[in-house]
């Protein structure tokens, strides 16, 4: 049993939603925040910990990542990935359909959120319903049975709805929900056959590349969608400086579109496929340096809502023949938070509340969750970061069950402490 | 200069004067083609494995020439009637075959970064002998040999490589290799077959047969697979043919009179070479087969010949 009130004592809380950015203590009791301030009273039973030194702030939310369960538990469990999720300071995932049965209707999304109760972490999993039946593209799935039983968003994501109008109809059927349409924007024809981005790199390495404007048009039309229908549509793991300007445009404009990038498109360029380690083959694939910098201004800016790693478990035997044949897709939750301090807050091209905010606060409004916020009265899902400490990445260490990362063996300063849900520890360092 | 190497993978990552000592240890390895008895024991006691994952006649035979040559165990592993056949992995069958401790592993495979990644996983030496659309570095130094001997020289040099140039290891690994000794490369074909971002590697481009082979030394053929009309590249071999074939009457009207014509073959007669011109004088096509042996000799001579230094 968790103690009915656990104290926070003297970190730098550095909570975004609430304009806070001061050493203070947290006071949580029954699994609610009860209050933020200096020196605060505890009763006699709760649990204290020390945090000087370290940054308390609202439990990290991770809009996109794949559980693999059922169908795939080799690669990933619900048990497995939301270990992972504590142990890389999430205290939330959304987890996207392409399971085997697909998640296209109410007993598979009640199957995965009883996983989630009976074999989890404690960290939450919302599930992701699929947009069409068997994520064929053909039909809708039952998408208001979904939402009922618990699905937080739709997509097919993995695949694109190529078919406009059966979008359409998708945005305007999910709109009473207040549930957005999440979509993987690429072409399929445009990126057909592709390993990698094309460029001079996949020029000189001879591997087929996807244009970003296979990425680009489809984001240009989801856009037009959105504002035909008055639907808010998510872009999935937004990858290039075309789509940034789609983006910012369409906001600017009032539509109601919002978008997320992952850590490795923010840090890693196709430049690293050159070693032709599978590890580097993703969906999107790396894209070049002016995607990378149009990136990380777009989410420094806000452009770019929100940080979501794509976690995508693989097996070895699927990670380590020929990079053409390879499953494209990375583990990310173990690994973001570090990546990004060190590569994007540590040099200077990201403030850290900025990325507190782009992984908590504005996560939580893409979605309308709860959470992402240390305000009394809020669920205490908090995450706990040492920022100082010094760590290799060893995917032999990682709790998932999938070892397929291009971090291995990278020195990372700062990385997740302790992870906090309903005021209960499911990770500490 | 000394090879250092284990592996032979890429022109592109080879110095000048690496690339130079290969062409070198080849010239002199070529004069052992015209004696009666065609053996010299220096491979004597090492063991050449081809591991040959694509259907090729022309490399596999001739790396196999060169290793006998040279004394050498040559055995030849294809993937049909192996294990391939059975759903074994690249990875697992490359293990295997390095367990029976082979000297050098010469690989072709229908994957770019194929070579590379038994070079990593494997203790002996791995030649390239292509690898999808990446690399062949034995063919660009084949042709480096060919047009070295008819020329006198390579530096300054104009090569006009003209085709597919996107989906060919040979124009890749060409490119590397003559930019490093100072050549000048255009290559030409329509933009379809142009791969995005090319003149990064240092090259010019051309979009009409004709520009590219006026004033060029040397002229080479690429070979046109059918299946880029099925994935909507080129219209028609007929079109492809008409506008891009090499034949006589537009080589006396563009092409300089001692123009060296060159093939990595086979060719596809009548498509991207006309026969009058395969055949005719201005082609050492049949050269560069020739050379192919010699420079097989040298790689597998210096590499194998390393090994035994350091052992």
């Amino acid at each position: 049993m968790s103690p009915a009130s656990l104290l926070i004592r003297n970190g730098r809380v550095l909570d975004p939603a609430n304009g806070l950015d001061t050493v203070a203590d947290v006071l949580v009791t029954d699994g609610a925040i009860v209050r933020v301030g200096p020196r605060l009273a505890a009763p006699a039973s709760a649990e204290v910990i020390e945090a000087a030194g370290k940054v308390v702030c609202p439990g990290l939310i991770d809009l996109h990542v794949h559980l693999r369960e059922p169908g795939f538990e080799y690669k990933e469990t619900v048990a497995t990935g939301t270990r992972a999720a504590a142990a890389g300071g999430f205290t939330a995932v959304c987890c996207m359909a392409n399971t085997n049965p697909v998640n296209d209707n109410g007993s598979i999304t009640e199957y995965i959120l009883d996983r989630a109760r009976t074999e989890g972490s404690g960290v939450r999993v919302h599930p992701i319903g699929a947009v069409t039946r068997g994520l064929a593209g053909k039909e809708l799935a039952e998408l208001a049975e979904l939402a009922e039983t618990g699905c937080v968003a739709f997509s097919d994501d993995g695949r694109c709805v190529t078919n406009a109008a059966l979008y359409r109809r998708a945005m305007e059927y999910t709109l009473p929900f207040g549930t957005p349409v999440i979509s993987h924007a690429e072409d399929p024809d445009l990126a057909r056959g592709a390993a990698m981005n094309e460029g001079v790199v996949s020029t000189e390495l001879g591997l087929p590349g996807a244009p970003a404007a296979a990425e680009d048009v489809m984001v240009a039309r989801d856009v037009i969608l959105a504002e035909l229908t008055g639907a808010h549509v998510h872009i999935a793991h937004l990858s290039t400086a075309g789509a940034v300007r789609l983006v910012r445009d369409a906001k600017a404009r009032g539509v109601r579109v919002t978008a997320e990038v992952t850590p490795h498109h923010l840090v890693l360029t196709d430049e690293a496929v050159r070693s032709f380690d599978p590890n580097t083959k993703m969906n999107p694939p790396l894209r070049g340096k002016r995607d990378v910098e149009a990136l990380v201004e777009a989410l420094a800016d806000g452009t770019i809502d929100c940080i979501a790693t794509d976690h995508a478990p693989h097996a070895a035997s699927e990670k380590e023949g020929e990079f053409d044949h390879a499953a494209p897709g990375i583990v990310g939750l173990e690994t973001a938070v570090a990546v990004l301090l060190d590569r994007l807050v540590r040099p200077g091209l990201l403030p850290l509340d900025t990325l507190i905010s782009r992984l908590s606060r504005d996560p939580a409004r893409v979605l309308n969750l709860a959470g992402g916020s240390l305000a009394p009265g809020a669920p205490a899902d908090i995450t706990i970061l040492d920022v100082d400490r010094e760590l290799a990445v060893d995917p032999a260490r990682f709790h998932s069950r999938s070892r397929n990362t291009p971090f291995a063996g990278w020195t990372l300063r700062g990385g997740p402490w302790m992870t906090i849900v309903s005021g209960r520890k499911v990770f500490a360092a | 200069m000394a090879w250092t190497r284990k592996d032979l993978l890429a022109m592109r990552d080879l110095e000048p004067g690496e690339i130079t000592l290969l062409i070198d240890t080849a010239a002199s390895l070529q004069e052992i083609a015209t004696r009666e008895i065609k053996k010299v024991p220096a491979l004597r006691g090492r063991t050449v494995v081809n591991l040959f994952y694509e259907p090729s006649t022309r490399t596999r035979t001739s790396f196999e020439i060169a290793g006998k040559w040279l004394s050498a165990d040559v055995v030849n592993f294809s993937a049909s009637g192996s294990s391939v056949s059975k759903g074994e992995s690249m990875l697992d069958t490359a293990k295997n075959i390095a367990a029976m401790s082979p000297d050098v592993v010469v690989v072709r495979h229908s994957s770019a970064g194929a070579a590379a990644l038994l070079a990593r996983e494997l203790p002996c030496s791995i030649v390239n002998a292509g690898d999808g659309a990446h690399e062949h570095p034995t063919q660009a130094l084949l042709d480096l040999l060919t047009i070295r001997e008819k020329k006198g020289h390579l530096d300054g040099l104009h090569v006009a490589i003209v085709g597919d140039i996107a989906h060919s290891r040979v124009a890749r690994s060409n490119i590397h290799g003559m930019r490093k000794l100072g050549m000048t490369v255009t290559v030409a074909g329509p933009p379809t077959l142009i791969p995005p971002a090319v003149q990064e590697l240092g090259v010019k481009v051309a979009y009409r047969l004709e520009d590219a082979i006026r004033d060029v030394d040397v002229v080479m053929m690429l070979r046109l697979q059918h299946e880029r009309m099925a994935a909507g590249l080129i219209p028609s071999l007929r079109e492809y043919s008409r506008y891009w074939g090499l034949t006589l009457d537009r080589l006396r009207a563009h092409a300089r009179p001692d123009v060296l014509i060159m093939h990595p073959g086979p060719v596809n007669r009548g498509i991207e070479l006309s026969p009058e011109v395969a055949d005719g004088p201005y082609s050492v096509i049949l050269d560069q087969v020739a050379k192919g042996v010699a420079v097989r000799m040298g790689v597998l001579y210096l590499l194998a010949g390393a090994r035994g230094e350091a052992a």
